[in-house]
């Protein structure tokens, strides 16, 4: 079945704030394998010149999908998750994300297009501070294979 | 703060050091929990299969945080990494063995931009895939 094109230019916000913590920093940084102090170690951080430990670049993608998962789950949409791959991925950075922040985010199906079999969408998620700040930008797209047939 | 790599002391075209970075399952397992990403397409090789997979592969965000580590470890400051984007072109195809699968990361500068940055373009191959593509960081140097 071919995705919902009612579905693109819709927006979805995180309920509730993510707030970020020292030990999902630590958490994420073990999963990648990453041994850098800046990541794990607030006085390394500090001598680093930061207010604390900072989050590698890919982690936002452990909270800038969860809003646009509403959109993506509706059945109305059609997406047969066990069919998708991952096919691109983007942050931009107006500031480095670090312990302590509380980011909002939203999420915006902004594409949807079909390339041979599969469907490509686009989901575009601006993270903000609580006082509506932009941190970053996700550009997310994912693939379903065999969706566009 | 920032990278302790200068602007001043790099060249357009120059290479930096390759690396390598080895996967096994128990990395995707961490990488599922840390991310939230449970597809079992990540850890359980029937499902894999039974949807046309040879095996169980990487998450791509996994992949993609290979080539930041490399990056930020070039560059010796996480938060120097402004702007990062990849294009995942290959499966990182992870067996069940006691090698796993290797990602072999390197980069070039490919562009010396105004305000101390540069962008970094990144080749990440595993076996004879090219794993990603398009993958490039635009990096804030000293």
């Amino acid at each position: 079945m071919a995705l919902n094109r009612d579905f693109i230019g819709r927006a979805y916000s995180s309920p509730t704030p993510y707030e970020v913590s020292r030990l999902k920093i630590k958490e994420f940084a073990a999963a990648i394998g990453d041994a850098n102090p800046i990541y794990r170690d607030s006085e390394a951080a500090k001598a680093a010149g930061h207010p604390d430990v900072v989050a590698p670049p890919t982690f936002p993608i452990v909270f800038a999908l969860a809003g646009a998962g509403e959109g993506l789950n509706d059945p109305e949409f059609g997406l047969d998750w066990a069919m998708v791959v991952h096919g691109e991925q983007r942050f931009t950075y107006e500031r480095p994300i670090y312990a302590g922040d509380q980011l909002l985010c939203t999420s915006t199906i902004s594409e949807i297009r079909s390339v041979g079999r599969n469907e490509f969408v686009t989901v575009r998620g601006d993270v903000t501070t609580l006082d509506g700040e932009p941190v970053c930008t996700s550009f997310n797209v994912i693939v379903e294979r065999g969706g566009a047939k | 703060m920032g990278a302790t790599i200068k602007w001043d002391e790099v060249e357009q075209g120059q290479e930096l050091p390759a690396a390598e970075y080895q996967v096994q399952r128990v990395n995707l397992v961490m990488y599922a929990g840390a991310s939230g990403d449970f597809n079992p397409i990540h850890w359980n090789e029937r499902f894999a299969k039974s949807v046309g997979l040879p095996d169980v592969i990487a998450h791509g965000m996994y992949t993609m945080a290979q080539g930041g580590r490399y990056v930020t470890d070039w560059a010796g400051d996480p938060a120097a990494v402004v702007d990062y984007g990849v294009r995942f072109s290959s499966m990182v195809v992870v067996p069940d063995d006691d090698n796993g699968a290797t990602i072999s990361v390197s980069g070039i500068i490919e562009e010396k931009l105004p305000d101390k940055r540069v962008i970094v373009v990144l080749t990440a191959r595993s076996g004879d895939s090219r794993v990603l593509s398009k993958a490039r960081a635009v990096v804030q140097l000293a």
